[in-house]
């Protein structure tokens, strides 16, 4: 790869929002206790002026290299596309990241910021182990104190990224409300968050919760794209007609199609969890079964009840069980430029068999919900079509899952 | 204008504050430990000598609330307690209850209630104010606008991590009183009140004339005394909700009443 990927989208604003209030559309806004909003309008400031400020931006640019392993490569997979017989399909390979996943792009970011914030400590909320395991690097790399509340259910399903954050020096917390997933490790995040303002930083890892973070956590991933758009253009010649990415609260996703967005020729999907059935309570698809609504801190799709109260929720891969999408994916689906659908636990888990044996990359079951779609659809198209899949996440930490769901 | 109250929060407030006294409001979860439970636990709560009551809706992700009343809104969703239910029944757990009543809630049920309709609703059902812990007055508008229409008490809170202007805000929206947060934190009992609890009703006293109530982590007559010398009112939440955990089973309704009067009134180790 030449040392140009940056350069095609550094100077492109790919849209206008969101405005002052934090609100993409009507979606996004800050809805937290207000012993939070205080501590929020700090980060506010303090990302303001890290955005602007060159040593930050060159801090960041060098341990996204040096330490983290970008640019990513992007993969032209000649056999899978050949088997399809179809369109052509290259992986962006952010599973090569260092910790396996896309998550240290934003971890890293944030992690420069809390400490210019003079913040000790880090705190995070983890689904499938990935950002516990990000975030428990950059604590690590940083000197700093780090902490990671993870659902039961998870630590059991995850386990190898359980004893990978305690090895980096994380404090592990389980969580055993509700429904022991993700949704309630950041109602635990927030309680610890809203108990020890002065000296926490609290790394949301998804571009989820209040204004500043769905912007913030999307411009830390907005690397993906942007590499991306020059790889393919420098590999294929022209722009891609497909994106397909995954979509759990969304920050492989957004990273990857934001500097596309003013690309209209470009088509975007985003791949929810169809879980075991699209009845409530089965699934994460929340474009599919959701509605309008407000948690954790953000206004946008939310699994629910007629009562307002936060539906349950399921998928095999633990980093997409979550009831809501990050704000700005909402309006996206209202305004037509991405299309949102999903993809079912057996078809992840086909897929990922699938990729494995046929290019030799093992993918993330999260990773693998894109892959499922893309299946689906190559062979409708010609075999001069471009797709470009964000291959998130490596699919070591899913072993186990692998083995009890009988495809090994 | 924004703190004119026709509720009954403003007269309860005056009267105190004419006889040269404190007032104690008192928290609780609705439905916890059932729906039929509330109505007697409600009266029992008010004959103990609550000033105001603070009637809990269950949610399903409760950020902000401590374990104590995480566990008590377990229970209560569990007996089927939702926002449309509470305000169903409260005519019927109102009769005999002269404390007025403030609606605790998050804020998704009463967005997806419809904003008129639950104003409109909880007036009817006799409630005099309403406050939703995770809205904060900048993303409020729509919501004052259905609230104060039906000439209900919208309350905010105020925390030690509010800034002055913020403070000032939060009292501008609110009517009936200000809710100062004593410290950060979740809501549950500590053993200590918080320094940083004397500063922050120094500078709410500076931005507004409404009465200030202080709560999270007051739970005993000791540390009631204590808010009292400070602030208009002391809040108790956990604390009785945890009196509903251990005492209804055995000693019915009257125990939690028992339990309120020694917040009010009492000095020694808590009532049997």
């Amino acid at each position: 790869m030449s040392s140009t990927p940056l350069t095609a989208g550094t100077h492109r604003v790919p849209g206008k929002w969101p405005n002052a209030n934090g609100r993409f559309g009507e979606f996004g806004g800050r809805f937290v206790p207000e012993t939070l909003m205080g501590p929020v309008e700090q980060l506010e400031r303090a990302y303001e002026q890290a955005r602007c400020d060159a040593n930050f931006q060159a801090e960041l640019k060098r341990l996204l290299k040096d330490f983290a392993g970008r640019p990513t490569p992007l993969y032209h997979a000649r056999r899978l596309s050949a088997r399809l017989g179809g369109a052509q399909i290259f992986l962006k390979r952010e599973d090569l990241l260092h910790t396996g996943a896309h998550k240290i792009n934003n971890c890293l970011g944030q992690g420069l910021l809390a400490q210019r914030m003079g913040k000790a400590r880090l705190i995070a909320e983890t689904g499938a182990g990935q950002h516990g395991v990000a975030t428990a690097t950059v604590a690590a790399l940083l000197g700093l104190e780090c902490c990671v509340y993870m659902g039961e259910e998870d630590m059991t399903r995850q386990a190898p990224n359980v004893f990978r954050m305690r090895l980096l020096g994380a404090q592990v917390i389980p969580v055993s409300s509700g429904s022991k997933t993700l949704k309630d490790a950041i109602n635990e995040g927030m309680r610890d968050w809203v108990t020890n303002v002065g000296n926490t930083h609290y790394l949301m890892g998804s571009v989820l919760g209040p204004h500043p973070y769905p912007m913030m956590v999307r411009d830390f991933h907005r690397v993906i794209g942007q590499e991306a758009r020059g790889q393919v253009l420098e590999l294929a010649g022209r722009l891609p007609d497909y994106l397909f990415a995954c979509v759990g609260g969304g920050s492989n996703s957004i990273g990857l199609f934001y500097d596309f967005i003013p690309d209209r020729e470009v088509k975007m999907v985003g791949v929810e969890a169809g879980g075991r059935s699209l009845r409530l309570g089965d699934h994460a698809a929340r474009f599919a079964g959701g509605k309008p609504g407000v948690l954790h801190g953000t206004y946008t799709y939310v699994l629910q009840n007629e009562d307002g109260l936060i539906a349950a929720t399921h998928s095999i891969s633990a980093g997409l069980d979550y009831p809501a999408v990050g704000p700005e994916h909402a309006l996206l689906h209202q305004s037509g430029r991405v299309e949102y659908t999903q993809a079912s636990d057996a078809e992840a888990l086909e897929a990922a068999r699938e990729l494995s044996r046929t290019e030799g990359i093992i993918p993330a079951l999260e990773s693998a919900h894109a892959l499922a779609e893309v299946i689906r659809r190559a062979s409708t198209l010609s075999r001069e079509a471009i797709i470009l899949v964000n291959l998130s996440g490596r699919g070591d930490k899913d072993l186990g899952i692998f083995q009890s769901a009988g495809i090994l | 204008m924004a703190n004119a109250s026709t509720s009954r929060l403003s007269p309860v407030f005056h009267e105190l504050l004419k006889g040269g006294e404190k007032g104690l409001v008192v928290y609780v979860t609705a439905g916890d430990p059932s729906l039929e439970a509330t109505g007697e636990i409600l009266r029992a709560i008010d004959h103990g000598g609550a000033d105001v009551i603070e009637l809990g809706v269950p949610f399903s992700d409760p950020l902000a609330d401590g374990p104590v009343i995480q566990r008590a809104s377990e229970r209560a969703l569990k007996g089927g307690a939702t926002l449309r239910k509470v305000i169903a029944r409260l005519p019927a757990w109102r009769a005999g209850v002269g404390a007025p009543i403030v609606l605790f809630s998050y804020y998704n049920p009463i967005l997806q209630y419809g904003l008129d309709a639950f104003a409109r609703d909880a007036r009817r059902a006799g409630v005099d104010g309403v406050l939703a812990v995770d809205l904060t007055p900048e993303e409020a508008d729509p919501y004052l606008q259905a609230v104060r229409t039906q000439e209900l008490d919208p309350v905010f809170l105020a925390a030690p991590t509010s800034t002055d202007d913020r403070l000032k805000r939060a009292a501008e929206a609110s009517s009936g009183f200000l809710y100062l947060v004593s410290r950060t934190g979740v809501t549950g009992e500590r053993d200590e009140l918080a320094t940083t609890l004397a500063p922050l009703v120094q500078r709410a006293r500076r931005q507004t004339s409404l009465p200030l109530a202080v709560g999270f982590g007051i739970s005993n007559p000791r540390q009631v005394r204590a808010v009292q010398q400070l602030a208009d009112a002391a809040v108790v939440g956990s604390a009785v909700v945890h009196a509903v955990e251990t005492r209804y089973s055995s000693g019915g309704a009257r125990a939690i009443g028992d339990f309120v009067r020694w917040l009010k009134h009492g000095t020694g180790s808590e009532p049997a």
